[in-house]
């Protein structure tokens, strides 16, 4: 029982004691409480907004435009890596585009894509899919690139042909390396799309949300809105990638566990 | 009618600055369930020339026949175990890496699985077929891809060095294993080593590389009963006569 309690302790500590020195700040501190809520406010406003519902309408429908964005993104970013990775013009053709590409933020397009597609969901799921897809492309062309040359003979030996060589060796093999391509362009949609919310004006996002508290000096719900984004992000991570990659790649041994 | 003809093989490499001739006028042949090892220094083009006979390679010169007919690429009746244990697939267990040549062929799941256990059992690892190749020891890898050349039945197995990385005590279990192996399948072996005991060890004949360019020097006919004895005076006397071959000027 002790024993089990050690790494719960360990993993909540640190957050006990931010929580406190945050305490101390909103009652000692230069900020009026409205400015900076003690812990109890936002404690309190988190538990009513989701009492209401209007958190989870607002993190739904957010998440909902980062399945759309990241499917998109998944798809065209994994074929196009494959693509790359197997034909020499294409690597040459795109690798310097996406090369230049991935370092340029997302948002930096924001303005672009509201002009070209006007307000609300589309230009704020086309933008994010676009920013995700960089890292997706990359990832997955490196790890075509890593593919163990010996399977490659070992499988030709058993006479595979290039159809089945490249959905019973190439995609397996490059595995890992699209996992991870995947899992960085998905931290990188949900980080754009918050901010992209902010700028499209959908109606519904914790983007939204947040940029909406601001008229009224809401500042506890900007800090609850922002305390789920912070846990979406960390369930996706934990629940998706980490039990996919153990499914996957740690049982095959092509991982740490 | 020979297993395995290999006539007058050649192969060069040509860049702008240099002109590098690997292999030159390699001939020589195996005749069906004939044990051959191919002995040499490295660098000597033995491993080139067995790419060539597994269709990895092409030569520049020479042809190649396989039970009378010219072959030129990679084909089923070859199988090929390589000396890295990273030859299986780690996504796979044991026992789908054996399928994978029989799932190559279309065959049914059910037979696959059969043949699959069946081979798996030649090698003794029939209560692994569900680990995973990092799971298992290098020499139970070893023998993993050994059933994966044999289970889709070809009439020649290609070895190159398959226990090379192993420590000394399995190499010697995994030679008398593959003699075993060897004698119940009937299989025509060409098996590429540079370590001379195991040739003798194993071979019916062996044949010395020299290099510079590769090619072949000699031909030494192991004529002792198996199992065989590695501290007897005459399997030590082929040994000195085959290192001599290696060694000798030309």
């Amino acid at each position: 029982m002790r024993r089990a309690l050690i790494p719960f302790v360990e993993a909540v500590l640190p957050f006990v004691v931010v929580g406190i020195l945050w305490q101390a700040f909103a009652l000692l501190g230069p900020f009026p409480p409205r400015l900076f809520p003690g812990v109890e406010t936002i404690f309190s406003t988190f538990v009513r907004l989701v009492a209401k519902g209007i958190l989870p309408i607002h993190a739904l429908s957010t998440l909902l435009r980062l399945i759309l964005a990241f499917s998109l993104a998944g798809l065209l970013g994994v074929a196009l890596g494959i693509i790359m990775g197997r034909y020499r013009w294409a690597e040459d053709f795109f690798l310097p585009l996406t090369s230049i590409g991935n370092p340029i933020p997302g948002l930096a397009y924001a303005p672009l894509f509201v002009l070209w597609f006007g307000l609300g969901n589309l230009p704020a799921v086309l933008l994010v899919a676009f920013a995700a897809a960089f890292p997706i492309v990359l990832n997955t062309w490196t790890g075509v690139k890593a593919v163990k040359e010996i399977w490659i003979r070992a499988a030709q030996a058993m006479g595979a042909q290039d159809r089945q060589l490249f959905w019973k060796v190439v995609l397996p093999g490059a595995l890992p390396y699209v996992l991870t391509g995947l899992r960085l362009g998905l931290a990188r949609a949900w980080r754009v799309l918050v901010a992209v919310e902010m700028l499209t004006s959908v109606r519904l996002g914790l983007g939204w949300l947040i940029f909406g508290a601001r008229e009224f000096l809401n500042t506890d719900v900007m800090l609850a809105g922002i305390a789920v984004i912070g846990l979406v992000g960390f369930l996706l991570e934990k629940l998706v990638f980490q039990k996919l990659e153990q499914l996957t790649l740690v049982r095959w041994g092509m991982m740490e566990a | 009618m020979h297993q395995i003809e290999l006539r007058n093989i050649a192969l060069e490499y040509a860049s702008t600055e240099n002109h590098v001739t690997a292999l030159q006028d390699v001939s020589f042949s195996v005749e069906a369930s004939e044990f051959l090892c191919v002995v040499g220094q490295s660098g000597c083009g033995k491993t080139t020339m067995l790419n060539i006979v597994a269709g990895f390679l092409k030569p520049t010169k020479g042809e190649i026949l396989i039970g009378g007919k010219a072959v030129t690429g990679k084909g089923l009746d070859r199988g090929v175990v390589f000396q890295d244990f990273a030859q299986l697939f780690p996504w796979r267990t044991a026992q789908r890496n054996v399928e994978f040549g029989l799932e190559m062929k279309g065959i049914s799941k059910e037979e696959r699985a059969e043949i699959a256990l069946r081979f798996l059992k030649l090698v003794n690892l029939e209560k692994f077929a569900r680990s995973y190749p990092h799971e298992l020891s290098g020499g139970m890898q070893q023998r993993v891809a050994i059933a994966r050349a044999l289970a889709y039945n070809p009439a020649v197995l290609l070895m190159d060095e398959p226990f090379a990385a192993l420590d000394a005590l399995t190499r010697e279990e995994m030679q008398r294993f593959l003699v075993d192996v060897w004698r119940e399948t009937k299989k025509t072996v060409i098996y590429v080593t540079h370590n001379v005991a195991e040739a003798v060890y194993l071979a019916d004949r062996i044949i010395v590389f020299s290099p510079h360019p590769g090619t072949v020097k000699a031909q030494v006919k192991i004529a002792l009963p198996r199992p065989r004895d590695t501290l007897s005076v005459e399997f030590l006397n082929y040994q000195k006569e085959v290192v001599y071959h290696i060694v000798e000027r030309k």
